[in-house]
């Protein structure tokens, strides 16, 4: 059952974007930016923590999640350290994310070379 | 002759043609009609950039074998191509030192660069010309829309940029294929912001060319074998016809499109093909093949450009877009 709802949730977030693209003729990084800032806004009423226990994966990958993420690190540094923590502490969750794509990007870019 | 139209007084002549292409032309309906195939968009460089202008250095080269001439016996070289500042034209110009003229028409570059060697011939300011344009898929989807890397969703109306180049040598010595009138088109713009559909944002302009032509010369589509536009492909050839079909002008019979004949529809190439490169090596393989045979005996090739910058479509412009038409006769030789 949660295989199923993870499925629909996370299917549900892509047709989102692929309504975007489609109908409202967004750019695939306009695309990209409005689902994070939707993840963040979400995050912010603390909604997206219930989709997250209701969904489970389908919820918690990339790229709503990482908006929510944004905002979970900005919030948590910002209880411990104040107003200041709100720009340490905004990559901190997010931080395992870009690194990986860094490295993976690096990676590929050494050992493949685009096709066309 | 008219508003637009100028006809040659002296005769002017295709002395040859060559096409060079990449790996999907190379598999397409017209693959026996073209000089050289790569079977890969590398084109054996390590970049797509030098890979087009490997294409259009090429073409240029087996055009001029043909007649066994070389760089210093050619007037000028007419280049241009889709790339920013006409980079691919003006790096092939530095190694073949010819007097060169940079052209930018989008895909009508083709047919504007044959109208200028004609006009320069004409009056007398040269006995040799060269003319060359060039696309490639990679290059101009990294100029235009996205860099292929990217991976970026495409819809049905966008088209295929062709990989290759197109040279054509043009003078006074007599052959079978003369040109022997071209329309200069205007600019027109009738809104289309898309550059995934500029199918739709260039048939007015072609039809426009079209409309002149005919009304400039007192012709009708029936004076002409095929009326053969560049790049409308199957989103803009219905719309030509029927634009052109409510002035009362009906060229359905006559009309092919260099798009469509280039690739056949299961080659996932969306509505077609696109590029400076498909009214070129359409037009200067098959086409002119056909008309050497007597298939063909006049036809009017109206190459289609988008004027289109990315920069521009961000800032919410819409798409200027251009067509020139050149007529070309079959002569008893």
């Amino acid at each position: 059952m949660d295989y199923i709802v993870a499925f629909a949730v996370g299917g549900m977030i892509c047709v989102i974007g692929q309504i975007l693209l489609d109908f409202f003729k967004f750019s695939p990084s306009h695309v990209m930016s409005s689902l994070v800032v939707m993840g963040a806004l979400l995050d912010g009423f603390h909604l997206y923590d219930r989709l997250i226990d209701f969904a489970g994966a389908g919820a918690v990958v990339p790229i709503m999640s990482f908006g929510h993420s944004l905002v979970h690190g900005a919030m948590i540094e910002a209880n411990r350290s104040g107003f200041l923590g709100i720009g340490m502490g905004i990559f901190e969750v997010t931080s395992a994310g870009i690194s990986s794509a860094i490295l993976f990007g690096f990676l590929v870019a050494i050992f493949f070379k685009p096709k066309g | 002759m008219g508003k637009q139209t100028l006809i040659f007084n002296s005769p002017i002549f295709i002395e040859n043609t060559a096409t060079v292409v990449g790996p999907k032309e190379g598999e397409g309906p017209l693959k026996t009609t073209f000089d050289k195939t790569y079977d890969e968009l590398y084109c054996g460089t390590t970049s797509w950039e030098l890979a087009e202008r490997k294409l259009m250095s090429e073409a240029i080269e087996l055009c001029l074998q043909k007649a066994n001439k070389k760089n210093q016996e050619i007037d000028f070289f007419l280049g241009g191509d889709l790339l920013n500042q006409n980079i691919t034209a003006s790096y092939v110009a530095r190694e073949k030192e010819i007097p060169f003229w940079g052209l930018f028409n989008a895909c009508a570059t083709s047919m504007e660069a044959l109208t200028l060697a004609a006009v320069l011939l004409d009056g007398g300011f040269a006995n040799h010309i060269v003319t060359a344009v060039s696309s490639h898929f990679a290059t101009a989807e990294r100029q235009f829309r996205f860099p292929t890397e990217f991976g970026a969703q495409k819809p049905e109306t966008a088209m295929f940029t062709v990989t290759g180049a197109g040279a054509a040598h043009v003078s006074k010595t007599k052959t079978k294929i003369r040109i022997e009138a071209a329309t200069i088109g205007k600019v027109i713009d009738l809104g289309v912001t898309s550059p995934f559909n500029m199918g739709s944002a260039m048939a007015p302009a072609a039809a426009h060319t079209i409309k002149t032509h005919l009304a400039d010369l007192k012709r009708t589509p029936n004076d002409y074998d095929a009326i053969v536009t560049g790049d409308l492909s199957r989103i803009g050839s219905p719309i030509l016809k029927s634009l052109l079909f409510e002035e009362n002008i009906d060229i359905s019979h006559v009309h092919q499109d260099c798009g469509l004949l280039i690739f056949s529809p299961d080659q996932n190439v969306f509505s077609g093909g696109s590029g400076c490169a498909c009214s070129a090596v359409v037009t200067f393989g098959h086409l002119f093949k056909e008309m050497k045979r007597g298939l063909l005996k006049k036809i009017l090739v109206v190459a289609t450009g988008a004027l289109l910058n990315p920069l521009m479509v961000h800032q919410k412009e819409s798409i200027p877009c251009i067509a020139h038409g050149v007529s070309f006769e079959y002569v008893h030789s």
